[in-house]
């Protein structure tokens, strides 16, 4: 055996190791919240629902569970929008201080969320806007178009900088052209930035624990859960939350990388 | 006598300090196929992509059929543009880009399908209708980009070096079905290249472009044979240019010394007077060679220092002294008895009514 395989083999050892190593919490999150009784030990001693069915009847987890689901889907909507309104600006247009408006498009998820969480709490409380669902959805939003932003403008940086314009020539006004030939291109990385969005305000929870007095989301009710009493309840929200945010950021990545090889060949 | 189709007046473009196009003035008249040619940045490209209204000039004015188009949306007129890479859009199957002009004018879905099919037919494309642009080779797609173009069955044509990304092979093909189509279509077709050898094959007219000005525009022969200044003899590749002073001009001859020897060629009107600077032309194919004697009055005398074969054409290079290297092109079997090799001296020479003198 040469020497490269050898390294090869231990890299991979290792990249294993520490991939077991930051899930194993999860998954072992993930097994208790199956066990029947309300400390973790070794055997479970039984498979059990029974921490899904408190949690699903519990008067303050639902409601949360829905507001989670409620502001993740706004927040999609809206920050996927105005990120692919920005992406595109930066696509097509060059313009004075272009550089300074990436900068700036770019920034919110490079400033601690615990700061963000802050300035948004401060900032809502001063027009009135603060305690509500709706203050969430405003400071996730303005964290989560940079992701939208980013995803799109990749997509974007694929397409044939003269699509565009042969769509002009053959007829196409600027609004046909955007219709039938930009969107449909940039159509995956679009999905993809809903699911990616849709999954950073899901799992939030700094920013939400700021904002949301008393219109709480998911893992803002994970975390009071934690002040209180240790509970297995815990292992099963978390396995909720965990398994949709996996959803939607696998399904993020499926949607980015399908017909990638087709294109391929035709460039 | 009515205006041409399409008329350039003037036209300038310039981006912030840069002058891409600096006044070209250029008729195309229907039916013909003028091609444009100069080497890359002398604003062909930028010139065709005014004529489409991509880029707004900014002095002069751009006439279709007499009216003026300089502000009209590229949407607004139909002069379609074949693109260098093509611009085939990937998200649509072969017939949905063919039939995307004609869905832009709102031709209803049977009229559309039904014309864009009649294209692909007579593009040999038909089978491939419903196939991924991915999955088509490139002689195939340029035939799609071409029926896309077409399909609206406009009055010109705009097409910029789109056999550029072939093979030679199948871009010699593709020359011939584009000139035939020409010919069957009988509209308008504005080429842009900076392949010499296409341009010739495929125009009646070239437009030759340098520093964004038309240096020379006229048939392929003329252009060939008769170049109107130093840059475009230099351009069209297989030109010899030396440089001489007139020592004396008898009759309709004038006798010229340069570097590399004495010539004599004819003269021009107003006959150059002895002591002149002038430039004389001699086409590469125009030049016999011997291993022993020149055939002809003007005889220039060189090293071979290399060959290369395009078909049955060869080019031979000779070293004339000081490094200048002069063209010889012959057909493979005029070479059959010459006896040559790599730093033998040979013989170079052609007839002094052969050789074209500059205009000064």
């Amino acid at each position: 055996m040469s020497i490269d395989r050898v390294i090869a083999y231990l890299l991979r050892s290792w990249l294993l190791l520490a991939l077991i190593f930051v899930f194993t919490p999860i998954i072992i999150s993930f097994i208790f919240s199956f066990s029947p009784k309300h400390y973790p030990t070794l055997p479970l001693g039984g498979f059990s629902t029974g921490w899904y069915e408190k949690i699903a009847t519990e008067a303050t987890v639902l409601p949360a569970f829905i507001n989670s689901i409620k502001a993740g889907v706004i927040v999609a909507v809206i920050s996927t929008f105005i990120g692919f309104a920005a992406a595109y600006t930066d696509y097509r247009y060059r313009f004075f201080g272009k550089n300074f408006y990436l900068a700036l498009a770019l920034l919110p998820p490079t400033i601690p969320v615990l700061i963000l969480g802050l300035v948004m709490l401060i900032y809502l409380s001063r027009i009135s806007l603060v305690g509500e669902l709706h203050s969430v959805v405003f400071a996730h939003v303005v964290y989560c178009i940079p992701f939208a932003m980013a995803l799109i403008r990749l997509r974007l940086a694929q397409m044939n900088p003269d699509l565009e314009s042969a769509a002009w020539n053959l007829g196409a006004n600027s609004w046909r052209a955007m219709r039938d030939v930009i969107l449909p291109f940039t159509l995956p990385s679009i999905f993809a930035a809903l699911a990616l969005t849709m999954a950073v305000s899901f799992d939030e929870y700094m920013i939400a624990f700021f904002t949301s007095g008393i219109s709480e989301t998911l893992p803002v009710r994970v975390l009071v859960f934690l002040g209180g009493r240790v509970s297995p309840r815990i292992n099963a929200v978390g396995s909720v939350v965990f398994t949709i945010s996996m959803a939607l950021v696998i399904l993020a990545q499926i949607l980015l990388l399908r017909r990638r090889g087709g294109e391929r060949a035709a460039a | 006598m009515p205006e041409a189709l399409l008329v350039l007046d003037q036209v300038v473009k310039r981006f912030g300090e840069h002058i891409a196009v600096a006044g070209v003035d250029l008729d195309i008249s229907q039916g013909e196929f003028l091609a444009i040619m100069g080497p890359s940045g002398c604003g062909k490209t930028t010139t065709l992509r005014m004529i489409a209204g991509l880029e707004e000039p900014s002095e002069g004015e751009i006439r279709l059929n007499g009216k003026r188009i300089n502000e009209l949306k590229p949407w607004q007129r139909d002069t379609p543009l074949v693109w260098q890479n093509l611009a085939l859009f990937p998200h649509l199957n072969v017939v949905k880009n063919v039939e995307f002009g004609l869905k832009m004018r709102g031709v209803g879905g049977r009229e559309r399908r039904e014309r864009s099919m009649n294209w692909l037919e007579r593009m040999s494309l038909a089978e491939y209708a419903n196939r991924n642009i991915a999955q088509l080779s490139g002689g195939e797609r340029q035939r799609v980009a071409i029926a896309r173009a077409l399909v609206t069955e406009p009055e010109i044509l705009l097409l910029d070096e789109p056999l550029s990304a072939l093979d030679a092979h199948l871009r010699v093909r593709m020359q011939s079905e584009i000139m035939q189509l020409q010919k069957q279509l009988g509209i308008t077709f504005a080429y842009v290249t900076h392949n010499q050898s296409e341009a010739f094959a495929m125009a009646s007219r070239v437009a030759v472009m340098n520093s964004g000005l038309i240096q020379q525009i006229g048939s392929p022969r003329e252009v060939y044979r008769a170049p109107a200044n130093h840059f475009v003899a230099e351009f069209i590749g297989s030109n010899n240019i030396l440089t001489g002073t007139v020592t004396a001009s008898q009759g309709s001859q004038v006798t010229v010394e340069t570097a590399h020897g004495t010539f004599q060629a004819p003269t021009q009107d107003p006959a150059p007077a002895q002591g002149d600077t002038l430039e004389l032309v001699v086409s590469a194919d125009l030049v016999a060679i011997s291993d022993h004697a020149g055939e002809y009055d003007n005889v220039i005398t060189g090293e071979l220092i290399s060959e290369e074969f395009i078909g049955s054409v060869i080019t031979l290079y000779l070293d004339i002294g000081d490094g200048t290297v002069f063209r010889v092109q012959k057909q493979q079997h005029e070479l059959d008895t010459l006896d040559y090799a790599s730093g033998q001296k040979l013989y170079a020479s052609w007839r002094p009514e052969d050789t074209y003198v500059l205009p000064a």
